[in-house]
């Protein structure tokens, strides 16, 4: 009895190990870590500290990604729509600067004043956090409900080149589904993108 | 392997006319160098491109102008170019440049660079339709490499080292 608890458990641990080693990053339903990254005014910054927070809309993106660029007035909009309903924008720059030097802390807080960034614009330092999510590409979106639920990993919208031809605004429409206590229909989308720079 | 099927030459008259059009587009860009650069505004009427020949390996590889690691793994593909000269090997570099960069971005670019192998430009939006029928895998960052020769296929996403590791990427394909 004991010996078959016990190779139900190493069976266990063991199906754990192979899935984690596979496929690093959240998937829907796991719990995303918080963390506290420095903000470009300086500041530490945590999910902690969103107190009236119903979730998160947390974006890997950052200066340098034309991608990222395309996106930066969409963001700002996002932020302005959900983040009086209690859905704030948090964008992480993930680039290692030494890499990408557009992707400094300095060139962050230039760019932040420019655009005049509604919401938190944050550097991962040491690159801790954008492996943990699983962040491949900028941008890249986590939307995690207030339990720190990931419920959404993915693209902003279908149509990156013109904000004037998309059809599905699948952050939107996630924000939404869980604002009215629901699910998101579609949880995952994939986008072209710019690759996380760090040292090889 | 479900993503197999899906290589395969399928012309409809719709997808040819996206074809001409995007050809038409690449020739009145006023490019009247060594090759053509033909633009698809969609994955159909890309995908045609890398599924004709039967016993051809395609070197597909997805890149933009702009893309610092894309940039720097070209020379290896051009490389490969050169010395798959007489062998079926076909090596396609999809640009993913914004459409409103074609003309004063990748063109340049292409010509000065002097690119050989053959350049086409893919402007559908639509990524999250076409990314997983390239690669289930594949997130949708560039640069990505998709090697195919009939059933068989190996993708990285991810850029190349070298040439070496190029050329072991695609002999990899048909093991």
């Amino acid at each position: 009895m004991i010996r078959s608890l016990l190779m139900m458990i190493l069976l266990v641990l063991g199906t754990i190990s192979l899935q984690a080693g596979n496929d690093p990053g959240y998937k829907i339903g796991d719990q995303a870590t918080d963390f506290k990254l420095k903000n470009v005014d300086g500041k530490l910054v945590s999910l902690a500290d969103y107190k009236d927070a119903k979730g998160y809309i947390i974006i890997f993106t950052c200066n340098h990604c034309p991608f990222s660029i395309a996106y930066e007035d969409r963001i700002i909009e996002l932020h302005r729509k959900f983040a009086p309903k209690g859905f704030p924008v948090i964008a992480i720059n993930p680039n290692d600067p030494e890499v990408q030097p557009d992707d400094s802390f300095a060139a962050m807080q230039a760019r932040a004043s420019e655009k005049s960034f509604p919401f938190a614009y944050l550097m991962d330092e040491g690159q801790k956090i954008y492996p943990q999510y699983g962040a491949t590409r900028t941008p890249h979106v986590f939307i995690l409900d207030k339990n720190r639920v990931v419920q959404y990993i993915g693209a902003i919208d279908d149509n990156h080149s013109d904000p004037s031809a998309v059809k599905r605004r699948y952050v939107e429409d996630a924000v939404a589904a869980l604002e009215a206590g629901r699910e998101p229909e579609e949880t995952f989308t994939r986008a072209v993108g710019c690759t996380i720079k760090a040292k090889k | 392997m479900g993503n197999l099927t899906l290589i395969q030459c399928r012309f409809s008259r719709t997808r040819s006319w996206l074809l001409l059009v995007g050809w038409l587009f690449a020739l009145s860009a006023g490019f009247s160098q060594t090759q053509e650069v033909p633009v698809y505004p969609s994955f159909d009427a890309l995908q045609p491109v890398f599924s004709s020949g039967a016993d051809t390996t395609y070197v597909i590889n997805f890149w933009a102008t702009w893309c610092k690691p894309c940039v720097k793994e070209l020379p290896y593909f051009e490389e490969a170019y050169e010395s798959y000269q007489g062998q079926p090997v076909r090596i396609i570099l999809v640009s993913l440049d914004f459409p409103n960069q074609i003309e004063s971005r990748l063109l340049p670019f292409i010509r000065e660079k002097g690119l050989r192998s053959d350049v086409v430009v893919l402007t559908d939006p639509d990524a999250n339709a076409w990314i997983p029928r390239i690669a289930e895998e594949w997130s949708g960052a560039i640069p990505a490499t998709l090697v195919v020769n009939g059933t068989n296929r190996v993708f990285r996403e991810g850029d190349f080292e070298s040439l070496a590791d190029l050329r072991e990427f695609i002999r990899s394909c048909n093991n």
